[in-house]
């Protein structure tokens, strides 16, 4: 067997056996099942807080148009506002919404008196009912019937298709495909990070209880130290897959536990949906709800082998050219503390590619996502994002091999710094004594 | 095997750690590479066992320059070690003997056997972190022999080792010197120079000082100092010294006294004897062997350097 072989198992098979490995593999898929279950949960809860409002209607019109909501529920009351604040009880009345004498004229001063900070959802709830009230009435004073308004109000819902020339035209909502690249390149810079510094953990380990001039006299650095990125990236794409299956299984498992309250909350979600966030006009015209359905079809649209050979390309190639990095800040520093100056240089060009990948998920073909796909450091995550937009061929390829470029250089300067370094002992490491390392001969 | 060191050169940006260090090791010896620390003894076996490389001269095995396989041929202990805490014994005693070039079958075989010698083989699945410091310490010194070197080199093998380990790791050896493997160990003690190395290199300030034979150096350096234990009185002894001898030293010892005599001609000692015992009774006469440490500081002297002091 290959020395590089040996060390590649003996780094997977000491982790992999590790407790916090089992542990975090077991719990990642666990977490996210309990997520989806609490927020399941959560949402059936609050059905069942019904806010009362009592209303203090000096104006006579406005009251009787105020719809219910299994939300909030309006309570006409008559007396003066400044006897109700002082008898306000808040166990039976959420609030006193008191609407002044020309609040149809002067919106602004209708107000809500409650004994506490009320809840944004109720807030917001109450403002769309009272909008949708004094619309219709300043409409109707304008001389404008409500179906006159309906029939001149326009609803453009535009049918996204692909040009593709595919037999079956892709439909496709931008949306979900958006969310699929981002996740993967999220994914990627997660992977990263995490186990980028585990090389580096790895390294420190072994200079630090001097394992490395044992090693070192029977495997060359370069062995050693490509032995323990690769071990690295098999744990991490083992623990991965590993997540992929038990999430599957999981959420799998927490849904059809649900099946029987599944629609009730779909329901109550649209419901919440409409209450809230969707403004009145639109709830005349519902857009086409975006349900299970949809996503499938709008993922079913996408290239799955294209995209997930991206996925593997990424995330191996981002991982191979951080990781190195992050190897050689490990030989060339004696402790924990001094890594801090080494790694902000390699941590923030993949903070910047999160954040652009962030603002290419909302415009793809830009030019700033082009480049930054281009550019190893960056298009691990970028190219990513912009992989379910069908970026031409020519730009993939250009961005792959920028990346393997990348990787053979970052692997080589660090390498290099790697091996002066681990040998090299309560030095004061300067950017300048890297540098000099490089050139070193061996 | 044979090891020959031709001119060898090492720089380091603002040091010189090695200048013109030439020597040879003999086949089958122990050798002792000597000096104080900062020397560039860790440098040079680093340039031995194929870590780093020289700014000049060569490396011989045997008749051959140094080539990477080599280093199959070589047990090294460096002086600083270590072992993954998290790892198994065995498990890990196994990967470094692999790493040597060991199957892993011949490992295991190979592993028992010394296991079962330093007594440590209720450890095997235990974790290097349960250790205590001297079972680490046997361990780490399998690790280096158990891929069966001709050549083993020691950095400082017995600092940090207990009195009991020290005896055990010198005792085994001398026993594997025996069975023919040539064994390089650097110190800066010169107590197991004595009872350990035939051959030494004596290295100060990155330059080779001194090297050659235990004995021929002993030799070289010898001060011509004998000592007596005699009955008798002490004026009777000084009245048989005459000529080419030099009292020293009269030490009372109760019912007899210890005299240290210099000789300007270390040979005469017959003469010496034959002029004693007509004055006192001589109950014994031996010659006073320089310690390597004297010779050390001598030798470091003569070649108008600092000896930097060492616990």
């Amino acid at each position: 067997m290959g020395k590089t072989a040996l060390i590649i198992k003996r780094e997977y098979l000491t982790r992999i056996r590790k407790k916090s490995f089992i542990i975090m593999t077991i719990l990642g898929p666990l977490l996210m099942g309990g997520l989806v279950a609490l927020s399941i949960y959560l949402a059936m809860q609050s059905q069942d807080s019904v806010s009362v409002v009592k209303v203090i209607d000096e104006t006579g019109m406005i009251f009787d148009k105020l719809p219910e909501s299994k939300m909030v529920v309006y309570e006409k009351d008559t007396m003066p506002i400044a006897i109700a604040r002082e008898i306000f009880n808040s166990d039976q009345y959420y609030g006193i919404l008191y609407i002044p004498q020309h609040a149809a004229a002067k919106p602004d001063s209708i107000t809500l008196f409650t004994s506490k900070q009320p809840s944004p959802s109720v807030v917001t709830i109450i403002e769309k009912n009272l909008e949708q009230v004094i619309e219709e009435k300043n409409f109707s004073n304008a001389g404008l019937s409500k179906s006159m308004l309906d029939s001149l109000k326009a609803s453009v819902a535009v049918l996204q298709r692909s040009v593709a020339a595919d037999a079956a035209e892709k439909e496709f909502s931008a949306g979900v495909t958006a969310g699929v690249g981002f996740v993967g390149g999220l994914l990627i810079y997660l992977f990263i990070f995490l186990y980028g510094v585990q090389v580096m953990r790895g390294v420190m380990e072994e200079k630090s209880s001097r394992i490395i001039e044992v090693m070192i006299s029977s495997v060359k650095p370069f062995e050693l130290m490509m032995g323990k990125i690769i071990g690295l990236a098999l744990v991490g794409l083992t623990q991965f897959l590993l997540w992929v299956v038990l999430t599957m299984i999981v959420t799998t498992a927490v849904s059809s536990a649900m099946t029987g309250k599944s629609e009730q909350v779909m329901e109550k979600m649209e419901q919440m949906q409409k209450e809230n966030m969707i403004p009145n006009d639109a709830m005349h015209h519902p857009p086409p709800a975006i349900g299970q359905t949809e996503i499938f079809k709008a993922l079913g649209s996408l290239n799955i082998g294209k995209i997930l050979f991206a996925f593997v390309f990424y995330f191996l190639g981002g991982y191979l050219l951080y990781s190195a990095l992050f190897a050689a800040i490990g030989g060339a520093v004696d402790n924990e503390t001094d890594t801090q100056q080494f790694m902000l240089p390699i941590t923030i060009p993949l903070i910047l590619a999160y954040i652009v990948g962030a603002s290419v998920m909302a415009n793809p073909d830009s030019s700033l996502g082009y480049w930054f796909s281009i550019i190893p450091f960056t298009s691990p995550v970028v190219m990513m994002v912009r992989m379910p937009f069908d970026p031409p061929w020519i730009d993939l390829i250009i961005s792959m091999i920028a990346l393997v470029a990348g990787f053979i250089f970052t692997t080589w300067i660090a390498g290099r710094i790697y091996r002066t370094g681990i040998l090299m002992y309560g030095k004061k490491i300067t950017w300048k004594e890297l540098g000099k390392w490089i050139f070193y001969k061996s | 095997m044979n090891i020959r060191v031709e001119h060898i050169e090492k720089r380091y940006s603002n040091h010189t750690a090695l200048d013109d260090v030439s020597f040879e090791v003999p086949d089958q010896s122990v050798f002792g590479l000597l000096g104080p620390n900062g020397a560039g003894k860790t440098s040079l076996i680093r340039i031995i066992t194929r870590i780093t490389g020289p700014d000049s001269g060569t490396i011989y095995f045997g008749n051959e320059p140094s080539r990477p396989d080599h280093i199959y041929q070589i047990g090294y202990m460096p002086e600083e070690r270590g072992l993954y805490k998290k790892m198994e014994v065995g498990e890990q005693a196994i990967y470094f003997a692999q790493l040597k070039g060991m199957s892993r079958s011949d490992a295991v075989k190979e592993l028992r056997y010394w296991f079962d010698k330093f007594e440590i083989r209720p450890w095997w699945k235990k974790k290097v972190e349960e250790l205590s410091k001297g079972m680490a310490q046997k361990v780490q010194f399998i690790v280096t022999v158990v891929h069966k070197p001709d050549l083993l080199i020691l950095d400082e093998p017995f600092t940090g080792f207990d009195p009991v380990n020290t005896n055990l790791i010198k005792d085994e050896l001398l026993r594997l010197n025996k069975k023919g493997i040539t064994i390089l160990l650097s110190t800066h003690r010169m107590e197991s120079v004595e009872e350990l190395c035939s051959h030494i290199v004596l290295i100060n300030k990155a330059k080779n000082v001194l090297h050659g034979s235990v004995k021929e150096i002993r030799k070289q350096y010898r001060s011509g100092v004998f000592e007596v234990r005699y009955k008798g009185h002490p004026v009777s002894l000084v009245a048989g010294l005459w000529g080419p001898y030099e009292l020293l030293k009269n030490h009372d010892e109760g019912d007899h006294h210890y005299a240290q005599i210099k000789l300007s001609d270390p040979e005469q000692t017959n003469t010496l004897i034959q002029s004693l015992i007509s004055e006192v009774q001589v109950l014994s006469f031996n010659e006073l062997i320089p310690a390597m440490n004297d010779i050390f500081i001598n030798a470091v002297k003569e070649k108008g350097e600092i000896v930097e002091s060492e616990n």
